[in-house]
């Protein structure tokens, strides 16, 4: 069985390689989605097989890898959302480019391998070889804009994650004088008790900063914006719709930590900052944005921010929605991106006031776009919704009432912006008669499917959400932070 | 190694790593700030070595190696080829002057003092007491990185955080597991090597680089 665990991170891994060697050859193409399936399936049937025995986590390598449910629950999440993006991508004719599958597949091996280590130093190694993998894909187009993004992508991230080192480097340095030195999470979990509480709080604080730069989380998200709206469609939706989620999975572990060494305050202070300056930045921005790709960005600070509150509240029901949440946003954020590269490609700028009438001229371009916007937005039926509530219950639950007023208010005005800007690109009456759009190619059906697929995917994990109830629980039993 | 010799060599190390940093905001010239990135690798190396051989570990030595190997050698070395090739001898982008930089990297210092007290205090040795030297680094390095603008002064910046934390991780745990010593040394050059081809894109197509000018992309 621990064999098994070896799968989602050797076949992209192997994958990546073969393009890499074969750049021309055709069969490269649909990698990175093979990848994307592979860690798909072993997901759902690690999440499946650890639920049915109860819980027990399983290792591989010496103990260096180790699954849980919440493991897995993640590892299933990266492979839907990558399934997602990437099927997009192919679902358009194009030339193959081998060092593109090559760096989509080792980006994937990446974050598979950060949520496999039960290891807080191969955990960082890992994300910060996402940043080393995606750096080009960033600065993929190579031109100024792309390339700006690139730099300040990979000097801000590689900072920030380098802060986070230093974190674990201290607990690291605690652990050793608590006479047991390990980066291993369960031994941490174990050990937490006797930790120095003065070197653990340094420790916890640094790695907490460090991850949530790598998460998007204000005030160290301005390299986001700039790295999502620039890198190629696929790219952003897998860099907004996972590997954010993968810097918040490093803080979930970390507030497990934290909780028993240092009582349950310390890591929901922190976070509650950073949530609520997220939700603050991502609301002035979105009113007054123009280009509709930092838009999407802007938006994924808003639910990193709502998911560090979520954390931040802790206990099950928050864990559990904020779990939800990460697979719903994934989805719908990827289908996002994807649609905005098409709207990029058929209308030649990513500015909002570019695009005019959209959905009188192009209806199979519209229609996905208001859906998505409607699905971030929170709109029922779809599982956004269902988990934004289960926070906000959860956070007044936990006596936070007035922080949770101020993240409904904050809610409301990424509302307003974010629902003013895609109405604006989308009602109207079409406003040049003289190019007769009704010639113009619709999306074939093939191409129109990922998108759908996802949202639909969307609404359905609201519904299965309450029988997947035990698997969730499970997770968050996983992390170890039961009523 | 014994005692006195160890505590001598760890001083020693650590002065210089302090020293380098300082003359790294003192100095203007690349050239001169590459050297000194040099013998900060060397001096990391050394305090690495004298740690092994004081423990007994002969898997530290060889982490001294590759140390030296890495940071004494190759990335100054990339970094010289780099500013040969763009011919930007002179960080002339400065946001502050050098008397104002030394004011600055000396509060950080003290700052850096103040911070690391409970990590100090968890060990007695005289690698503990070195402790605060590393986190001067990690601050110094901020500095570099926030008040430069060229692009290989924001490396140098980098890799300055970067040898403060290895000083910090090696002083107070004899270093992190292997595996993820490889990890991260590995991880380091590779970034160095992408801001490389990066910065000499964008220097194609900006043409000399002032990071002042990266501002097309803004809100």
């Amino acid at each position: 069985m621990s064999l098994f665990l070896w799968i989602p991170l050797l076949v992209p891994a192997a994958c990546a390689a073969a393009a890499a060697t074969r750049r021309q050859a055709r069969w490269t193409r649909p990698l990175g989605l093979v990848s994307a399936l592979v860690i798909l399936v072993t997901g759902l049937g690690l999440l499946g097989s650890i639920t049915a025995a109860g819980g027990e986590a399983l290792t591989a390598a010496g103990d260096l890898f180790r699954v849980d449910a919440l493991a897995a629950y993640l590892l299933m999440t990266i492979g839907a959302v990558a399934t997602v993006a990437l099927w997009a991508d192919l679902s358009v004719p194009a030339e193959p480019d081998g060092w593109f599958t090559a760096l989509v597949c080792a980006f994937l091996a990446a974050m598979t391998l950060a949520v496999l280590a039960d290891n807080l130093g191969v955990l960082w190694v890992a994300i910060e070889a996402t940043t080393i993998t995606t750096a080009f894909l960033v600065g993929y187009r190579s031109g100024r804009r792309s390339l700006e993004a690139a730099w300040k992508y990979v000097v801000l991230g590689s900072v920030g994650v380098a802060i986070a080192f230093l974190g674990i480097v201290v607990l690291y340095a605690a652990t050793r004088s608590a006479g047991h030195p390990t980066l291993s999470w369960v031994e941490l979990v174990r050990l937490a008790p006797q930790l120095d509480p003065a070197v653990t709080r340094l420790g916890i604080a640094l790695a907490t900063l460090g991850f949530a730069t790598k998460a998007g989380l204000a005030p160290m998200h301005s390299w986001l914006p700039d790295a999502h709206s620039q890198a190629p469609a696929p790219v952003s939706g897998l860099m907004s719709g996972v590997l954010l989620s993968v810097a918040l999975y490093a803080v979930l572990r970390l507030r497990t930590i934290s909780d028993l060494a240092l009582g349950p305050g310390f890591m929901r202070g922190l976070l509650l900052v950073l949530g609520v300056l997220s939700l603050l930045v991502a609301a002035t921005l979105t009113l007054t944005q123009r280009d509709y790709k930092r838009l999407l960005a802007y938006s994924s600070i808003e639910h990193m921010g709502l998911m560090a509150v979520g954390v931040a509240i802790g206990g099950t029901l928050a864990t559990t929605a904020v779990l939800v949440h990460i697979l719903g946003h994934g989805l719908v954020k990827s289908a996002m991106f994807v649609q905005s590269g098409r709207i990029l490609r058929a209308e030649g700028s990513s500015k909002v006031a570019d695009v005019v009438g959209l959905s009188a001229r192009r209806p199979d371009l519209a229609g996905p776009l208001l859906l998505g916007t409607a699905a971030l937005l929170g709109f029922p039926p779809f599982v956004l919704f269902f988990t934004e509530v289960a926070i906000i219950i959860a956070g007044w639950a936990a006596g936070l009432a007035p922080v949770m007023l101020i993240v409904l208010a904050l809610l409301l005005l990424t509302f307003i912006g974010m629902s003013r800007q895609v109405l604006a690109m989308t009602l109207g009456p079409a406003p040049d008669r003289s190019v007769d759009d009704s010639t113009v190619a619709r999306l074939p059906r093939k191409a129109q499917a990922p998108v759908t697929v996802a949202l639909g995917a969307a609404v359905a994990a609201g519904l299965v959400a309450l029988p997947a109830a035990a698997a969730l629980g499970a997770a968050v039993t996983g992390l170890g932070v039961t009523p | 190694m014994t005692e006195s010799l160890f505590a001598q060599t760890v001083a020693t190390a650590t002065g210089l790593l302090m020293l380098t940093a300082v003359l790294q905001v003192w100095r203007r010239s690349t050239d001169a700030s590459t050297r000194l990135l040099a013998v900060q690798g060397a001096a990391l190396a050394l305090l690495v070595g004298a740690i092994g051989l004081a423990e007994g570990h002969a898997e530290l030595v060889a982490v001294a190696v590759v140390v030296f190997a890495l940071k004494g050698v190759l990335l100054p070395w990339v970094l010289a080829r780099t500013i040969a090739r763009s011919g930007i001898h002179r960080e002339d982008s400065s946001a502050v002057n050098p008397v104002s930089g030394l004011l600055a990297a000396a509060g950080l210092a003290t700052l850096a003092y103040a911070v690391s007290r409970p990590l100090v205090a968890l060990d007695a040795g005289p690698a503990a007491h070195a402790v605060p030297a590393g986190l001067t680094l990690v601050l110094v390095g901020f500095l570099v990185l926030l008040t430069r603008h060229r692009a290989v002064s924001q490396v140098i910046g980098f890799l300055v955080i970067d040898n403060g934390i290895a000083t910090v991780a090696f002083l107070t745990a004899g270093g992190v597991p292997l595996v993820v010593e490889l990890g991260v040394l590995l991880d380091v050059v590779l970034v160095v090597l992408i801001l490389r081809i990066l910065s000499a894109r964008l220097e194609l197509a900006h043409g000399e680089l002032d990071l002042h000018d990266l501002r097309e992309l803004h809100d």
